[in-house]
């Protein structure tokens, strides 16, 4: 008969301990909005599961000398209802309340998204856009790296089976600057991304972009950071030109599949929309701030 | 029925009551068919085919039957092989064969998640490692899913026994076309020469599932004496009983079904999937068996409607007459004959009076789950090719789309194509009714369109019973036999309150068990308020009779003498000056003394079902750079007689075009390459959302109530599906100013289309 133990440590140390003791058939629980969905299904079989809510600092945002931390076990709907994090970084926030239902938000968490690898999780690309870190813990200490280096492919990560995701860092924010997240879901809520674009932007004192990143999701086995696509923008004001070089980068840039969701022609498309339209976006809240 | 007809005021029909049923839905009181345990109880669980279409060469069930913890263990062999022959239980007609076969396999798998065999155990782990142990050994055939790759000549054939009824000379060669059906009248190619203008399209929609949110699930526990009780979810539980006694080879009389509070069927319940299995399970292990399917099981394995195409070619004269119109119909039946191609023939041109017309239907056998009745089965897809036909005709003619609908609507009095003189109608009022709506003159912005469409539905009515009792305090029980989808207990209590002068919180609607009311064809084909509605108003007028009679016992005068009104007995003898009116509760005190319970039970078989007529207008909005769709207003009109709770008829409407919308936008059945279906679940398979629609306004039309009833019911459930697919393709058309013709309208497929007309 399989058995299925439950854990739930104090300490970021005794959840290393419980993950390396499993010998690879453990799995970390955070919001489990998709774990308890693989596990009913079958999907995934595991010994134990090592919940992350019980350790000091999982749950909950702090603001370090500008930069923002959030746990790795802090629900969307918490961050929605942080201010100052929502007014930093609006894009990052309204992803991640993109996120299923206000039912799903009050568990889903910014780690869980990332750590499930899915090419369409829609936090991801808006992490990604805003250049956010994460801090890894392993039997061997802490690292810290950034989330484009989390997802390897479909389901995949790059985190061995001893480790786990403790926190995620956005850094601090130059004044005039601004993210927006995209996506495109033939419904208008509760679906999945057939395409997702992220854009971050900060501008100069005369509206000329100084520095962009542009990630995309669904387009590739993975969420992809577009650097072409971000350099289509600095040193322009936005114009129809800009906008132009932005579309065509990311879809230069977009490999997607043709699949029951959406097909190469059409995804690729909306790679380039999606991202024009995200940085409009961004550029007209980074153009309204001070 | 006309003395209740002709009352002067109604005192609760057409009120707006609370369902009697509202408070335990809202609560999570409400037991719906997983609800239920028994100790003892094992879990029972099904293995099915992999395979869109293959031999079953053997089946081993030893290493699973060794198991510990596995009670029983079935396939087809623990199963009477049937002789083919139709059975009857209620309008939810179908081949008893077929039947027990989609069940369970026999021989050879049809479609990929066809039943092979179940088993009972303990527990779902032991269950789930019993269904691994069973070995299948399969010979994979070629299959076949798309309805015209099915009718060519070459195709896979899914039944060798299988010669296409309704052609001449009788086929030698067996073939997928399980029938061919004619209809019409006059002579098209004299019609077609009349004609200043001709429109002519093929249209395509596929597969698409009722989508009830819960799925099948039931209890069967078989007795030592061969007695037999299922709890269930279904939309009958006479037709559970029926279905389980054919295919087990029972007596009627040793099963009793039990039905549960059911959470959505939309026609797809009108059929059994589990019960039989769960009933051959307890009866071999000889404990209480529950099976509940999983959402991935329903969309695998349970009826969605047909896929189908579409040809229409419409001919007018310059003045809008349509003059002829030719209509082909191929519709998918899935793994067994019996698509709803006949009704989608019947309704196609029922709209209109058309005096040369011919529809050929196919009914095509596909390697994907047989079919189950969906909302005015066949309806909604006959009705999205030929709405969008005649909205090109009136483009192409420069006319309005109410205005070609007025001038070759039917009215009372007309022979509608199908046959029957229709009467006691209201279309023309209902395209008035749409006609003078604000919506339809608001103006569009840019990148937006309007769409009209009309649609038709038949209503049925049929047997019923229904039981009005009076309880000691005066209060009533109104029993029947019916599963309550849409509303339905609202309805009958009220019918009965109006009839016995009682108020509506006084009256008790039940939903009785097999073994506890007569028997009533199953909730469907917007029978219950008609038809069941009808029984209850009998057995309330019988009991009416009754109460006069005692009060008359209990005056001492003759019953002649006795009135009823406002629901008390009144003396009208002038002999007895002093008698005060005696109200049901004072009567019902003294029954034991005149006579013992007061009690009426009616059976019938109601006829004159009025049909119901639709008019919806959509207004959608679209993305250029994604295809996005969004609907942005929708208007509903619909000739329902008289609504006995107007609320709920306002629901059945805004349902209907809720669900019309999702096949019109983003529904659809799809599979790989090897047959099997990519998007069994909800995130796939996309029904659209609440934040997907507008408010719908449903116009309720009462201009012409239903003479056969006694407060001028028709059926309402049906028709409002009808008319979305092409009222919402209409729309898109308006947009676009380019022509879809294949559903869904997901955004892929729009933005292709516009990528194609740029080139
Ligand atoms: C109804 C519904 C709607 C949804 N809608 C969306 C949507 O619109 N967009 C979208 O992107 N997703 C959606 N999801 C998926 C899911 O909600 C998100 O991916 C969510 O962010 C996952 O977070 P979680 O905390 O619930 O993760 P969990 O389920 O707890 O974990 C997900 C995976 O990540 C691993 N994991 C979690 N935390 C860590 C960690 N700190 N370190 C290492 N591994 C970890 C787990 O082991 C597991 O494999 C939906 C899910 C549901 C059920």
């Amino acid at each position: 008969m399989p058995q299925l133990e439950y854990s739930s440590p104090s300490t970021a140390d005794d959840a290393v301990r419980a993950l390396a003791a499993a010998g690879g058939s453990a799995k970390v629980l955070a919001g489990g909005t998709d774990l308890l969905v693989q596990l009913r299904s079958g999907r995934i079989r595991p010994s134990v599961i090592v919940d992350l809510k019980r350790i000091a600092g999982a749950v909950g945002i702090r603001e370090e000398a500008g930069a923002f931390v959030i746990g790795a076990a802090t629900p969307g709907a918490v961050l929605g209802e942080h201010a100052a994090l929502s007014k930093a970084w609006p894009g990052v926030v309204e992803a991640a309340n993109l996120i299923g239902s206000t039912q799903v938000q009050g568990r889903a968490t910014l780690a869980g998204n990332l750590c499930n690898a899915s090419p369409a999780a829609d936090s991801v690309p808006a992490m990604i856009a805003a250049g956010a870190t994460c801090v890894v813990v392993g039997p061997k200490g802490r690292r810290e790296i950034p989330v484009e280096q989390v997802p390897k492919g479909p389901g995949e990560t790059s985190l061995a089976p001893d480790e786990f995701l403790l926190e995620i860092r956005l850094p601090p924010r130059p004044p005039r600057s601004a993210d927006a997240y995209l996506r495109l879901i033939p419904r208008t809520e509760m679906d999945i991304a057939v395409v997702g674009a992220g854009v971050s932007l900060t501008l100069d004192a005369e509206g000329v972009i100084t520095a962009a990143r542009v990630a995309l999701g669904a387009v590739a086995p993975t969420v992809i950071l577009v650097p072409e696509a971000g350099a289509a923008l600095v040193g322009s004001r936005l114009g129809d030109q800009a906008l132009e070089k932005l579309d065509a980068a990311a879809k230069a840039a977009a490999r997607p599949i043709s699949d029951k969701r959406g097909t190469v022609d059409y995804r690729t498309n909306i790679a380039g929309v999606l991202a024009r339209r995200a940085a409009t976006i961004a550029y007209q809240r980074a153009e309204s701030r001070a | 029925m006309t003395d209740v007809m002709d009352r002067p005021a109604l005192r609760v029909v057409g009120e707006r009551p609370i369902r009697p049923d509202g408070v335990d839905k809202v609560t999570g009181r409400a037991q719906f068919g997983a609800d239920f345990n028994l100790p003892g109880m094992l879990v029972g669980k099904i293995k099915r085919s992999p395979h869109a279409h293959a031999k079953i060469v053997s089946i081993d069930t030893r290493k699973a039957k060794a198991l510990a913890g596995v009670k029983a263990v079935v396939t087809a062999a623990d199963f009477p092989d049937l002789a083919s022959e139709e059975v009857e239980a209620g309008e939810a007609a179908g081949n008893l064969r077929d039947l027990s076969m989609n069940c369970m396999a026999r021989d050879k798998a049809l479609y990929e998640g066809h039943a092979v065999a179940a088993v009972a155990a303990t527990s779902a782990a032991v269950a789930d490692e019993a269904l691994a142990l069973i070995e299948v050994v399969y010979e994979v055939l070629p299959h076949v899913i798309d309805v015209e790759a099915a009718m060519a000549p070459d195709a896979p054939v899914l039944h060798e026994g299988l010669f296409t009824k309704g052609v001449e000379p009788k086929p030698t060669a067996p073939s997928n076309i399980a029938a061919v059906n004619k209809l019409g009248r006059g002579d098209l190619a004299e019609g077609f020469a009349q004609a200043d203008v001709i429109v002519e399209a093929r249209y395509t929609t596929k597969a698409v599932h009722q989508g009830y949110i819960e799925p099948h699930a039931c209890i069967a526990q078989y007795g030592q004496d061969g007695q037999c009780l299922v709890w269930c979810s279904s939309q009958g539980q006479f037709m559970v009983r029926t279905y389980c006694a054919k295919i087990l080879d029972l007596e009627a009389a040793d099963i009793r079904v039990i039905p549960s509070e059911i959470g959505g069927g939309f026609g797809g319940k009108t059929t059994v999937y589990l019960e039989p299995l769960a009933i051959a399970l307890s009866r071999q292990s000889g404990f209480p068996v529950k099976m509940v399917m999983t959402r991935d099981e329903v969309f695998r394995a349970t009826g969605p409607t047909s896929g189908a195409v579409v040809e229409v070619k419409l001919g007018a004269k310059r003045d809008g007459t349509i003059t002829a119109a030719d209509v082909v119909l191929k519709y998918q039946a899935g793994a067994f004959p019996g698509s709803p191609v006949g009704a989608g023939s019947m309704t196609a041109l029922a709209c209109y009076d058309i005096a040369n017309a011919a529809i050929t239907g196919y009914d095509v056998v596909t390697n994907s789950p047989k079919v189950a009745a969906y909302r005015a089965p066949g309806a909604p897809i006959s009705a999205f090719g030929m709405e969008s036909a005649v909205d090109e005709l009136a483009r192409k003619l420069g006319m309005d789309p109410i205005a070609i609908r007025e001038k070759n609507g039917v009215v009372s009095g007309v022979k509608a194509v199908y046959g029957p003189t229709l009467r006691d109608i209201a279309y023309k009022d209902t395209l008035e009714a749409i006609k003078s709506h604000p919506h339809y003159s608001i103006p569009l912005g840019p990148n937006q369109g309007r769409g009209l469409a009309a649609g038709f539905w038949f209503n049925i009515g049929g047997e019923s019973t229904a039981a009005v009792r009076i309880n000691d305090d005066g209060s009533a029980v109104v029993a029947t036999g019916n599963p309550d989808i849409g509303g339905s207990r609202a309805s009958m209590a009220m019918m009965a309150a109006e009839v016995l002068g009682l108020p509506i919180d006084q009256v008790r609607p039940v939903v009785a068990d097999t073994a506890s009311i007569g028997f009533s064809m199953l909730t469907g084909g917007s029978r219950v308020t008609f038809a069941t509605g009808m029984a209850v108003v009998e057995a309330a007028k019988k009991v009416v009779e009754d109460l006069k009679q005692r009060a008359a016992q209990m005056w001492e005068v003759p019953a002649d003498k006795v009135a009823w009104e406002n629901g008390a007995a009144v003396c009208l003898d002038p002999e007895k000056p002093a008698a005060k009116p005696l109200s049901i509760a004072a009567i019902a005190a003294r029954a034991g003394r005149t006579g013992g319970p007061i009690t009426a039970e009616v059976g019938l078989n109601a006829q004159g079902a009025g049909p119901g007529f639709a008019v919806h207008l959509c207004d959608v909005e679209i993305d250029p750079e994604t295809g996005h769709v969004t609907v942005l207003r929708y208007t509903a009109a619909q000739d329902v007689g008289k609504a006995i709770h107007p609320s709920y008829v306002e629901g059945q409407i805004q349902g209907g075009v809720a669900q019309g919308v999702g096949w019109a936008l983003n529904e659809e059945y799809i599979f790989d390459a090897e047959g099997r279906m990519e998007n069994p679940g909800f995130l796939d398979y996309r029904v659209p959302v609440a934040s997907d629609l507008p408010m719908i306004d449903a116009i309720l039309v009462e201009t012409a109530p239903n003479p056969r009833h006694p407060f001028g019911a028709k059926g309402v459930g049906e028709v409002p599906i009808v008319p979305p697919l092409a009222a919402v393709a209409n729309a898109v058309r308006d947009a676009l100013g380019l022509r879809l013709t294949d559903l869904p309208l997901s955004p892929p497929r729009i933005r292709a289309a516009l990528d194609a007309r740029a080139k």
